[in-house]
């Protein structure tokens, strides 16, 4: 746990970047800062490993008050990950990441095997161990200051927008594994973003800071959506979070319509004599996996895969009201796509189906909570 | 051309006191010994002010204004300032390497600040995020990433100092400036330009040893030059880094 205890920082210049600060990192979970630029995010959290020195108040990891320690063993316990990676250009991928370890005082030989271990666990060949970062993509350098941020294993772990240097796609991707890793070592992490849905998709909590470094709201992501306690909250998570609150909420058990389905080769007759009136079939693989839907009237010769549309999403039986909902609307046949957990196709249902199971959601919680207990 | 060659292919040129072997020798001895001074006194002053951004102001003026000196002027001032302290050939010999060693500090200074001071910051504040301390973030990080430039200021530095370690003749000292004083006193032109070509072939020669020296000294993350592994090291000819630095 990390608390922030009346934490103020002003510079010599009188600019005041963070003003008595009061928050509590949980342990094992992570929270994020956002907020607009200049808010002091930055500021918060190199305060904690002491990069940065509070003006006044006091910053406790655990029961232990940062400012009795070291600063240099301090940092040493802290997993850091800033946005431009910071890979020392000079030393190769393993020496990097082998870094605290080598501080620490590990041998040689146990210090390498660790930095393997971590670029396999972020997702790299350990092919790479001898590159230099200059032989790295973006994506990869901040695969490996991720790797090294771990390599003592830290239980806490500082990230200033690890994920901002890089293209929105691989971002996207590092997310996603950044999450599973989380969910695996369970570590304390203080992530710092100024984008909101990297702080809803990535935190347990967020914190939304004003300027001046003043906490505007803490929540978890669903509740900072769903009652933004002003207007400066409300304005900065912006639009669609009706839309994005259906993100956090899973998708109850539907009924689930059957389809005729087709498989690639089948003849245009074929599929139409099944179709009967309907316009669009699901084209499903040996598996029944679905590959997309294709237009039965218009498919001539036999169904292929250059026919098949596309754009439909697909969603999962244990996937969100999100998911069910952009499902249905992106499908050319207005039926979306539900696959089961391990990806075989299960059924569709209509946009007015997940609409329906939203309102009963919307109308027990309602009911669950008095009317003027929901501002907190 | 000719007269040089007839000069330098001389045999009798070649042996004794005023060889030129033992001419290069006092040539080399007079440059090392300036430029080892010069380094131990510019390089851990141009890293600590690079780490600190302490004295920025004085790096960047004194070594400018250190540029403009006159070496033959200074080495004058020298020997009558500090020759009536000295006795025998220390006289003059002292003045000398002073003289070289004012001229090899502002360079050297120079590409060590400027190799710290151009160390990728990110890379200085995840040293420091990691729980380096100050002396292990230069010695670590810093020194490592500066040593091109570093290189680039003591290879330059060298060029000046062997090129200018001919003045040492015009006090009645060795080196291969006694070729072009003496040549110039009985009007040998072979001789002269025999010596001049000399100097140039000698800076070239150990310019191409630091060229050696700093392939194996700098990082190949650096250079971009090592591509996979270790052992792959690709043959290089040394003199494509020779024309890179000046
Ligand atoms: N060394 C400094 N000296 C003076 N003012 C500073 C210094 N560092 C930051 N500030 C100011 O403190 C405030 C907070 O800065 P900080 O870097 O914490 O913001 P941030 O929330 O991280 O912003 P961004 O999203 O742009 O990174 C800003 O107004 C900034 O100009
Ligand atoms: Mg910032």
């Amino acid at each position: 746990m990390i608390r922030f205890d009346s934490v103020s920082k002003e510079y010599p210049d009188g600019t005041v970047a963070v003003g008595g600060l009061e928050m509590t990192a949980p342990t094992g979970k992570i929270t994020v800062l956002v907020g607009p630029s200049g808010c002091g995010k930055t500021t918060s959290l190199r305060m904690i490993n002491r990069m940065i020195e509070p003006t006044s108040g006091r910053i406790w990891i655990d029961d232990r008050d940062t400012t009795t320690m070291d600063a240099a063993e301090l940092r040493r316990g802290i997993g850091y990950v800033i946005q431009q990676a910071g890979l020392f250009p000079h030393r190769t991928v393993a020496a990097n990441i082998a870094t605290v370890p080598m501080l620490l005082g590990w041998d040689r030989k146990k210090a390498r095997a660790r930095a393997l271990e971590l670029l396999e666990r972020v997702g790299l060949p350990t092919s790479f161990a001898d590159r230099y970062p200059s032989q790295l993509s973006g994506g990869q350098q901040q695969r490996v200051g991720v790797a090294r941020a771990l390599a003592a294993d830290p239980p806490v772990m500082l990230m200033d927008e690890p994920f901002s240097a890089v293209d929105p796609v691989v971002r996207d991707q590092l997310q996603d594994e950044f999450l599973r890793l989380q969910g695996d070592l369970g570590k304390t992490i203080v992530f710092v973003t100024h984008d909101i849905d990297e702080a809803i998709k990535l935190g347990d909590q967020v914190a939304v800071l004003r300027v001046g470094g003043k906490l505007a709201q803490i929540a978890e992501p669903a509740r900072l959506l769903g009652h933004p306690v002003d207007d400066f909250v409300a304005d900065f998570v912006g639009r669609d979070r009706g839309y994005r609150g259906l993100g956090f909420q899973r998708a109850p058990k539907l009924p689930l319509a059957a389809e005729t389905t087709a498989r690639l080769g089948d003849s245009a007759e074929q599929v139409r004599a099944a179709a009967g009136t309907e316009p669009w079939t699901l084209v499903v693989d040996e598996g029944r996996r679905p590959l997309g839907w294709v237009n039965t009237e218009q498919v001539a010769g036999t169904v292929s895969s250059e026919v098949l549309h596309r754009g439909g999403t697909v969603a999962s039986t244990n996937g969100t009201l999100r998911n069910l909902l952009d499902a249905a609307l992106s499908s050319p046949a207005r039926r979306g796509v539900v696959v089961d957990e391990d990806g075989t196709f299960a059924g569709t249902v209509l946009a007015h189906q997940v609409l329906d199971a939203i309102e009963s959601e919307r109308a027990a919680a309602a009911a669950a909570q008095p009317a003027g207990s929901a501002a907190r | 051309m000719n007269l040089v060659l007839t000069w330098l292919t001389d045999p009798a040129h070649w042996a004794g006191e005023d060889g030129v072997p033992h001419r290069i020798l006092e040539h080399l001895t007079y440059s090392a010994v300036a430029l080892v001074i010069a380094a131990i006194i510019a390089i851990p002053l141009g890293l600590y002010v690079g780490h600190t951004g302490r004295g920025k102001f004085l790096v960047v003026n004194v070594a400018g204004a250190a540029r403009a000196i006159p070496s033959l002027g200074l080495l004058f001032i020298m020997v009558l300032l500090l020759g009536p302290r000295l006795s025998g050939d220390a006289a003059f010999v002292v003045p000398c390497l002073v003289v070289l060693a004012v001229l090899a500090v502002p360079p050297i200074l120079a590409g060590a600040y400027a190799g710290v001071e151009e160390v990728d910051a990110s890379a200085r504040d995840a040293a420091k995020g990691m729980g380096m301390r100050g002396l292990q973030v230069l010695l670590e990080v810093e020194l490592p990433c500066a040593l091109p430039l570093i290189f680039s200021g003591l290879r330059s530095a060298t060029l000046q100092v062997v090129a200018t370690a001919t003045i040492a003749a015009t006090v009645g000292l060795g080196g291969l400036g006694r070729l072009l004083i003496d040549g110039l006193a009985v009007r040998d032109f072979g001789q002269m330009a025999a010596g001049a070509v000399l100097v140039a072939a000698l800076a070239l020669a150990v310019d191409l040893i630091f060229a050696l020296v700093q392939r194996y000294a700098v990082s190949a993350g650096l250079t971009g030059r090592r591509t996979a592994s270790r052992r792959s090291r690709p043959k290089a000819s040394a003199d494509s880094t020779l024309i890179t630095i000046s």
